[in-house]
């Protein structure tokens, strides 16, 4: 995705009045805002039972029974899931895809938001869609959907055997197994959950269950030699190729990479493990002890911890810096190398670094009212609903997006800030 | 012979069984909560204090809990053994000369009338519970041989012990009989099911923990 | 191999216990089991088996007992007497039909819900002796047909009842669109990030009790809530493998489940009116995974209500005028505490309420709980006739007026079904939610 294109020029640009769209329609879901922040968008109802989108208060010419799930890729374009006829398909800035199912869901988007794929279901036979070209195979259920990163392939859980209902013995032999697009392993497992592709989108790594109670990870078909209690989500170190995947061991869970266990330290529990975009490090979340969390990197854990949860790690584009949101004591907090930041909130949500690693945006709630907060510090403005911010490729500027900034009204407006005016 | 007997019994053994007993005790009680450290360690996040304490209380005070209401000849049967099963042996004036002639350090005693017909209500509560052992179904399906010879150990050192106390026939013999028995169930306590003295506050404790901060109830 | 006495054959034939043990050989049996007690037979399943002095008291809080002539055998110490108090006593060394026997005492002759405890005067936790009993059957390949096709069916799907992730959110547009037919525009928010609540139901709600969410989607709408559900699997905070003794699979759904509520920065989950499910995310499921407590706040049904009638978010119209009476369930009240919340929502509902006895924690189970149902028919008479004391407690409650019966939870609502229709009761069961529903003013 190419931010350098986008309007970073400093100010506040009204982009729409949601009010007047509640006049205007009879109904205006919760809406959702481009990453440039340049388009807002809602599901909107006519009175006919008729919906549409709105975007920037132009409905799209198209009106569809129903509507659900609108969202933005990267690529700046609504999309949404929609219905004529009962069947269903994939609208994209009002265009809906030429070919249309009994159902469809589970929208997913390549890192550029270019290419869209869903899950879909006709004539009980289950399969993706990759931009509104179907797999030429269909199977007996499909889930756990998973893209590359250039969204070019997409892989799926799929059943590949059936078995009646109640036949636990069938099931036991294994009757699941991965498609990538639609060519499935040689080998079937009692259960394939989470997946990995590897960036560059030629190699899957998922978990399985071989068996009632041996677990491990397979990668593009062949699983790991050792087999663990239980495995969490594997992920492909972007330099070497290599898989990791956080491994139940009697002791608890450590860090295990080709099957072999490499971190030291064992957790209570430890999952949502990530590298740094240069492989060197991996941080992870981690509960050190039984009831208090942290973050773990390279398997050290930060000295202070979170008795409630923490969740939406962040590792800085330099690979130095972990963030993280965090509930602890029923407050929400950011915390950022080691230290929480001072305020709690009503929620937080996930912090997000400057491409020079310096500083640290999120967006946070606190009595019914959005705020961004950076390096610890709220931003003046306070906003009705807001989304997350984003720093300019030089770092030096923020990009907020957010309605009824410092008052009560329906604008949606999107603003630039200096940050060295901010943290001055 | 029995001389030399009764004087093993009355030095050297006290001090294995009393020795027994409290290494024992400290070793199960040690033991147990590194093994629970080990593979229980969740239940430490759980356990109160206080609402230990709640449970623990509802249960030594008679008739606070339901099912104590439900069988009151047990409640009542159950109340009288514990209390008299301590009560006797500690405030025995004849234990209390034998601390004080072995250890010189004595404390108040009970009148020696008290402790007798304290000690036939032990024996007939162990009468009771064995009648339960035998009559009632539900005890008899649980009831295995080694829950005889328990009740047995605890029986026999009040049965010896009244009988040498009224001197009847051959109550010599049941003196040694009375301090070897005193002193086996003193020496088992850690190693049977005698060990409740030892857990029950915990199990109870832990329990009260669960309910009372987890659970949000009553467990009683 | 070890002689059983007749007593220790299974007597019901089932084809998970019966084709699993097949496919066992006595070594494997004894390694299996040594290997449990060595990992994780703790200081809790020691205490509890040695300090247990088999005084018999824990009888009279079990339905099972009370229900089969007091029988010792169906017993809370009894039940553990013929399970692990045989295999610590043979060190393991136990015959296959033993195994099959000790699955069927485990999983059809004990709903785990921990009246006894309330019983013992040491506390001793008779569920836990049997969901260690469990696991070894799970570990061993020996557990019921029907219950073992629910783990696999959480395992694949994420929920209890095979729902694949198209007929879960195609319900939840189908009740939306039946229910815009009473409120107009209204709406089953799915996914919408930051939403307030994150309501979860269990699996036979999409499958066979649809109406229930169309009712919820009522309440939440009359009330003016701020809610959503997912429409990824996480939706289904129901848990059979927790029953199963599959600990790795049961803490694996509720990560499931609790990550689709954080994903969606929801401020805290609501459930339906489940008992087992409750247990599940509030007590056991978060342990598994590490979270003390639930990681984001957690309440059920009963006390959602509760808030909603408190905070006056709905105004009843006309109380519900048919006599009522309340079942307790095992796993909020015992489990949750939430009895005197659950009556004043019937408070505020209806006109006559009758109490039943024994209530609140020392009310009987359903029979059905703890995964017993869940064991499917082979067990269904063995279970009805095993709660011949709830049938006595309901005709007690109809005797003094009350007509309906509420249970705010689902296994009690199908247990107690089976009981009044094997019984003969004639009387209706409803949950909150119906009533609630009936009830309150929606325009």
């Amino acid at each position: 995705m190419n931010y350098s294109q986008w309007d970073w020029n400093v100010g506040k640009k009204v982009i729409a009045d949601l009010s007047q769209w509640r006049n205007a329609f009879e109904w205006v879901e919760e809406p959702y805002v481009s990453p440039d922040g340049e388009t807002i968008a809602a599901i909107v109802k006519t009175d006919d039972m008729a919906f549409s989108v709105c975007e920037n208060g132009v409905s799209w010419e198209k009106y569809f029974d129903k509507i659900w799930y609108l969202r933005f890729g990267s690529g700046n374009c609504p999309v949404a899931i929609v219905s004529e006829n009962s069947m269903w398909t994939v609208a994209v800035a009002g265009q809906p895809w030429g070919n249309w199912y009994e159902f469809v869901w589970d929208t997913r988007f390549s890192l550029d938001g270019k290419y869209i794929t869903v899950a879909a279901q006709d004539g009980s036979k289950y399969f993706a869609v990759s931009d509104g070209i179907a797999w030429q195979q269909a199977f007996f259920s499909i889930s756990n959907l998973a893209v590359s990163h250039d969204g070019k392939n997409a892989a799926a859980v799929v059943q590949t055997i059936p078995f009646n209902s109640g036949d636990i013995f069938k099931f036991q032999e294994g009757c699941y197994t991965v498609a990538v697009n639609g060519k499935t392993w040689d080998n079937n497992f009692l259960n394939v959950w989470d997946m990995s592709f590897s960036p560059d989108g030629r190699h899957l790594a998922a978990e399985v269950r071989k068996t009632l109670y041996d677990y491990t990870i397979v990668v593009d078909g062949q699983p790991w030699d050792k087999n663990f209690l239980s495995v969490w989500k594997p992920k492909f170190n972007p330099k070497d190729g290599s898989v990791t995947a956080p491994v139940k061991v009697n002791g608890g869970w450590a860090l295990a990479r080709n099957g072999e266990v490499i971190w030291e330290e064992r957790f209570f529990q430890l999952w949502h493990h990530q590298y740094s975009p240069d492989g060197e490090n991996i941080a992870a979340i981690v509960a050190p002890k039984f009831g208090q969390w942290t973050i773990a990197v390279n398997g050290k854990p930060w000295p202070s911890t979170f008795n409630n949860l923490v969740t939406d790690l962040a590792i800085s584009p330099d690979g130095k810096r972990t963030a993280c949101a965090a509930r602890t004591k029923g407050q929400w907090h950011i915390a950022a190398d080691g230290q929480c930041w001072d305020n709690g909130y009503d929620m937080a949500w996930a912090p997000v670094f400057s491409p020079d690693s310096r500083h640290i945006a999120a967006k946070v709630e606190k009595n019914g009212r959005f705020f961004i907060v950076i390096d610890g510090r709220p931003l003046t403005y306070d906003f009705a609903a807001a989304w997350g911010p984003l720093f300019s490729p030089d770092s030096n500027k923020l990009l907020v997006r957010g309605i009824g900034g410092g008052k009560n009204d329906g604008n949606y407006c999107r603003y630039v800030f200096e940050l060295s005016e901010f943290l001055a | 012979m029995l001389h030399d007997l009764f004087s093993f019994v009355r030095g050297p053994m006290v001090w294995i069984a009393f020795t027994v007993f409290t290494v024992g005790s400290l070793y199960r009680l040690i033991s147990m909560w590194r093994l629970a450290k080990k593979k229980d360690s969740v239940i430490f996040n759980y356990f109160s204090i206080f609402f230990a304490i709640r449970s623990i209380g509802h249960w030594i005070l008679p008739f606070a809990g339901v099912n104590m209401r439900k069988h009151p000849a047990m409640t009542v049967v159950a109340f009288l053994f514990h209390g008299c099963l301590f009560a006797v042996p500690i405030f025995l004036s004849a234990h209390v000369i034998l601390f004080k002639e072995s250890w010189n350090i004595s404390w108040w005693w009970m009148p020696d009338m008290a402790a007798d017909i304290m000690a036939m209500i032990v024996i007939g509560c162990c009468l009771f519970f064995l009648g339960r052992r035998i009559f009632l179904k539900e005890v008899r399906y649980l009831t295995s041989v080694s829950d005889y010879l328990i009740l047995a150990a605890v029986a026999v050192p009040f049965i010896s012990g009244v009988w040498a106390y009224h001197q009847w026939a051959a109550f010599q013999a049941a003196l040694v009989i009375h301090i070897v028995s005193g002193e086996i169930m003193l020496m088992i306590i850690p190693f049977t099911k005698l060990s409740h003295m030892l857990f029950a506050p915990f199990t109870r404790g832990y329990m009260g923990s669960e309910f009372g901060g987890v659970r949000n109830s009553k467990d009683w | 191999m070890t002689k059983q006495s007749p007593a220790n054959i299974a007597t019901i034939p089932d084809e998970g216990v019966d084709k699993g043990g097949q496919r066992l050989t006595p070594e494997q049996v004894t390694r299996v089991i040594r290997r449990m007690f060595e990992e994780e037979g703790g200081a809790r399943l020691k205490i509890y088996i040695e300090t247990c002095v088999h005084c018999g008291l824990c009888s009279d809080a079990c339905h099972f007992y009370l229900s089969n002539n007091k029988d010792p055998k169906f017993s809370p110490a009894g039940k553990v007497k013929q399970t692990l108090g045989i295999i610590i006593q043979k060190k393991g060394r136990v015959s296959i039909d033993f195994i099959k026997k000790a699955s069927e005492i485990a999983f059809t002759e004990c709903n785990l819900c921990k009246r006894c405890v309330m019983y013992c005067p040491f506390g001793i936790d008779i569920a836990y002796l049997m969901l260690f009993m469990r696991r070894i059957c799970h570990k061993l390949g020996v557990v019921p047909q029907y219950i073992q096709d629910t783990a696999h069916s959480h395992s694949v799907t994420m929920n209890q009842m095979w729902v694949k992730e198209d007929e879960w959110i195609d319900t939840l547009q189908w009740q939306e669109d039946e229910a815009r037919d009473e409120i107009e525009n209204l709406r089953i928010p799915l996914e919408k990030e930051g939403a307030e609540i994150f309501y979860s139901v269990i699996g036979p709600e999409p499958k066979f009790r649809a109406q229930l969410i169309y009712q919820t989607a009522v309440i939440m709408n009359v009330a003016g809530m701020d809610w959503t559900m997912p429409a990824t699997p996480g939706w289904d905070n129901s848990d059979m493998c927790m029953y199963t003794g599959d600990d790795e699979m049961a803490a694996r759904l509720k990560k499931v489940h609790f990550e689709a509520a954080m994903r969606l920065k929801t401020k805290r989950i609501v459930m339906g009116e489940c008992g087992h499910a409750f247990r599940s995310v509030y007590d056991v499921g978060n342990r598994h995974l590490g979270w003390k407590m639930s990681p984001l706040p957690l309440i059920h049904a009963i006390e959602f209500y509760y808030e909603l009638f408190r905070d006056k978010k709905l105004r009843v119209k006309q109380k519900y005028d048919i006599p009522v009476t309340l079942h307790d369930p095992c796993n909020v009240v015992r489990g949750g505490g939430l009895h005197e919340l659950a009556r004043y929502v019937i408070n505020e509902t209806c006109s006559r309420f009758v109490e039943m006895h024994p209530n609140r924690e020392h009310n009987y189970c359903c029979a059905a709980g703890g995964g017993v149902i869940n064991c499917g028919p082979p067990y269904s008479k063995k279970r009805v006739i095993g709660n011949k004391v709830k049938a006595d407690q309901l005709a007690d409650a109809k005797a003094r007026g009350a007509k309906i019966i509420i249970a705010p939870c689902h296994n009690c609502h199908a247990g107690l079904e089976d009981i009044v229709k094997y019984y003969d009761l004639d009387m209706e069961i409803k949950f909150l939610g119906d009533i609630i529903y009936e009830c309150i003013d929606k325009t």
